[in-house]
């Protein structure tokens, strides 16, 4: 090295420091390609990323808008409490059924009076436009509130989901002459009491609140127990997993010997790592539901196999931020008397807690948008009912989770599925977005303060 | 209270603080430390000098255990502090740490402020009974460490953002805070400037006063004024060790003499 920087041997020929010769032109042309090669790699990607971003959005924010018919609505007696005692059981005896044709009769009267009305459109017709979930959302008001029978609301019912469709543009007069569900006069209809003010496009809240629907309401299908089956599975796996996972990194980091056995589990946790998250659910299916009998489709039994998904990521992370936290601090600690306790907790943990919160929050991601071991736990079935809170066993209920709501939705003929199956997986990535935003924060906060 | 007459006189009546006998030290198979038997009194500063790589850090290292930490290391022999062999098994290597205090090679401030870094090992022990009290014994450590001045005003910004030199005074005082009996200096001074190092040099004439300080260090002359004993090490081995004075006039070993005039390190 010497010799070179002497010139002695000839290693590096003389020459002007102004004078670019042969060999740094060619080093400086390879660096100038090696950062064109980065610059591209990273538009690609960019391109990429933004293509998928713009195809999803296109298909999906229709979901976060939805058409509504708004009308007025004679609670008649006769139909619905023909007995007149508004006891319960009476009440109950009339079925969605009954609701259904007293809503037709009346949406057809409403319509009448405010001279709404095209030629060739039945009664019947007229009755399709609104959706099969108006009946039930009309007898639950009124099961809740008897008093109102007898008496005319301003009732707001979802619109039909090819009316809704058509207001979004996905439904034209063009597919309605190929469609049984839909004619164009039906559609002129619709023109008529758009211009009136009774069918109105407004933000779709039900979309976060409702749950699922039936293949013939896709405008009354929502994520609501999709969000709460998600959020009570990141919640057990953020439970199970960050304590799971420090201990054990902590346990192989400062405390294991350095052995065969440690050497194999090492292995194995990077093995773990790699699995395909189907053998999870195989693997959960086997042991939570049929060894353990624990409740099929249940959020407690997704969050066991999505924490067992989760954990060797959470630990290889952990571990790499242990490591990373220089030995001397280690020593520092030690010199001063500390125990080998007291050195971790006062000292490693709070140096690696970015990394450690890091490498969870994207675990948890991981897990949020995991679907393939949970079809095979059962949480791809229809669920309409809620799960109870947390306190009342809801962990136990019947739930599904946000990936796989969209796989359901997508897999579905109607392409009012298709829109909504896009727009949950806006939710998606909402949420993903707004975890890694956080992690990063989280990271900020944690290495501001040194 | 204590003259130095008096000290100097005393040398050869003083206690014995560590033992060492026939202590050898491997890295896995390399050999670092050979055979090696030193005394180290109480109420001295012994140093140890030799050329660098001789194991004089592994050595130092012994003396509280550190090299515990190190998977690959093995400790032989006997190393026995007030008559105690501290590597037997009854002997916990946390309480050793807190009587045998260490400064290491490299300043290592935990990343906390200035005022944690010094108040922690008081803490983790129990020194104080309250803030105030933790407060006093972190001021009158910074000023041992002669570093009170230039922090006094910004105790609560990280002890990693001071200066190479400061972050070594810092971990000075962060050792003399927890009032240990002997005091292990891993070249304390080799990052300081002249007038921060006879700060330190004064620190050390003052602890030996109540403690044992074991210095190493690879100036000649700091080795001469500081210390009263020195111990010469050379490829593992404790070539001589004997009073500082005798070292640096009258070396018995021709390595010594060749180490100590320059020839060899
Ligand atoms: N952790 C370790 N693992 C393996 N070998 C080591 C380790 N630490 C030190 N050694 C070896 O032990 C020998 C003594 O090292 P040591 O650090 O004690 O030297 P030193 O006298 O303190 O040197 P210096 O003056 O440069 O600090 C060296 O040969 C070194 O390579
Ligand atoms: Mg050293």
């Amino acid at each position: 090295m010497t010799h070179a920087m002497h010139d002695s041997d000839g290693a590096r020929p003389k020459g002007s420091m102004f004078v670019e010769d042969a060999h740094t032109r060619r080093r400086n042309r390879a660096e100038a390609r090696f950062r064109l090669y980065g610059l591209a790699a990273v538009t690609i990607s960019l391109v990429v990323l933004a293509v998928m971003l713009i195809t999803i959005f296109s298909d999906g924010v229709s979901s976060f808008r939805q058409a509504s018919v708004t009308f007025d609505v004679t609670l008649e007696e006769e139909a619905l409490d023909p007995e007149e005692t508004r006891e319960r059981s009476d009440l109950m005896r009339v079925t969605t059924i009954g609701y259904g044709n007293l809503l037709g009769r009346q949406l057809n009267a409403y319509l009448e009076r405010r001279g709404l009305t095209v030629e060739g459109v039945s009664d019947r017709d007229v009755a399709a436009l609104i959706s099969r979930d108006a009946p039930a959302q009309l007898r639950d008001m009124v099961l809740a509130d008897p008093s109102l029978i007898g008496e005319t609301i301003s009732f707001k019912v979802l619109a039909q989901g090819r009316i809704d469709g058509y207001l979004k543009g996905r439904v034209t007069r063009d597919s309605a002459l190929r469609d049984v569900n839909i004619s164009p006069e039906q559609l002129e209809l619709a023109d008529l009491m758009r211009e009136a003010g009774v069918l109105t496009v407004g933000f779709n809240w039900g979309f976060f609140t409702l749950p699922d629907a039936s293949d013939q309401r896709p405008e009354a299908a929502g994520l609501g127990v999709a969000l709460i089956g998600s959020a009570y599975m990141m919640l057990l796996v953020l439970v199970m997993c960050l304590p799971l996972g420090v201990a054990a990194s902590i346990y192989l980091e400062e405390f294991a010997p350095r052995n065969r056995w440690t050497d194999l589990i090492e292995v194995n946790i990077s093995n773990l790592a790699a699995v395909p998250s189907i053998v999870y659910g195989i693997l959960g299916l086997a042991v939570f539901i049929n060894f353990m009998a624990l409740p099929l489709s249940s959020p407690l039994v997704g969050a066991l196999v999505l924490t067992l998904m989760t954990l060797p990521t959470v630990i290889i992370a952990t571990r790499a931020a242990i490591r990373a936290v220089p030995p001397s601090i280690r020593d520092a600690a030690l010199g001063v008397g500390a125990s080998k306790i007291q050195t971790v907790f006062h000292h490693v943990l709070p140096q690696a807690a970015p990394g450690i919160l890091t490498g969870t929050i994207l675990g948890l991601a991981n897990a949020l948008g995991e679907t393939a071991p949970l079809l095979l736990i059962g949480m791809v079935a229809f669920v309409d009912n809620y799960p109870a809170s947390p306190l009342e066993g809801g962990f136990l209920d019947p739930a599904t989770a946000l990936p796989v709501q969209v796989y359901g939705w997508a897999s579905r003929a109607d392409a009012a599925f298709i829109e909504r199956s896009a727009g949950a997986i806006i939710v998606l990535l909402a949420f993903l977005f707004a975890m890694n935003i956080i992690a990063i924060i989280l990271r900020r906060r944690f290495e501001r303060r040194w | 209270m204590y003259d130095t007459q008096v000290t100097e006189r005393a040398v050869d009546s003083k206690k014995i603080k560590f033992q060492c006998r026939n202590v050898q030290v491997y890295y896995g198979s390399t050999h670092a430390i050979k055979d090696v038997n030193v005394d180290i009194e109480d109420k001295t500063v012994t140093a140890f000098i030799g050329p660098s790589g001789c194991g004089k850090s592994t050595f130092l290292r012994c003396l509280n255990r550190m090299n515990d930490t190190i998977d690959s290391c093995r400790v032989e022999g006997d190393i026995n502090l007030d008559g105690k062999n501290i590597y037997d098994h009854d002997v916990d290597p946390v309480q050793l740490r807190a009587k045998v205090g260490m400064v290491f090679q490299k300043p290592n401030p935990f990343p906390k402020s200035i005022y944690d870094n010094v108040a922690y090992g008081p803490k983790i022990h129990g020194m104080a009974r309250n803030k105030a009290e933790l407060d006093e014994i972190v001021e009158k450590s910074l000023r041992r460490a002669a570093l009170w001045d230039e922090v006094k005003d910004r105790l609560d910004t990280p002890g990693t953002g001071l200066s190479g030199g400061q972050q070594q005074r810092l971990c000075i005082a962060r050792a003399v805070a927890t009032a240990p009996e002997v005091l292990l200096m891993d070249e304390p001074c080799s990052a300081l400037d002249p007038i921060a190092t006879a700060q330190v040099e004064e620190l050390i004439d003052e602890l030996k006063q109540r403690y044992s300080v074991v210095i190493v260090t690879h100036s000649m002359q700091q080795a001469a004024r500081v210390s009263q004993r020195t111990a010469f090490f050379h490829l593992g081995d404790l070539v001589e060790f004997d009073d500082t004075d005798t070292i640096f006039t009258n070396p018995h070993d021709p390595r010594t003499e060749s180490y100590i005039s320059g020839r060899i390190g």
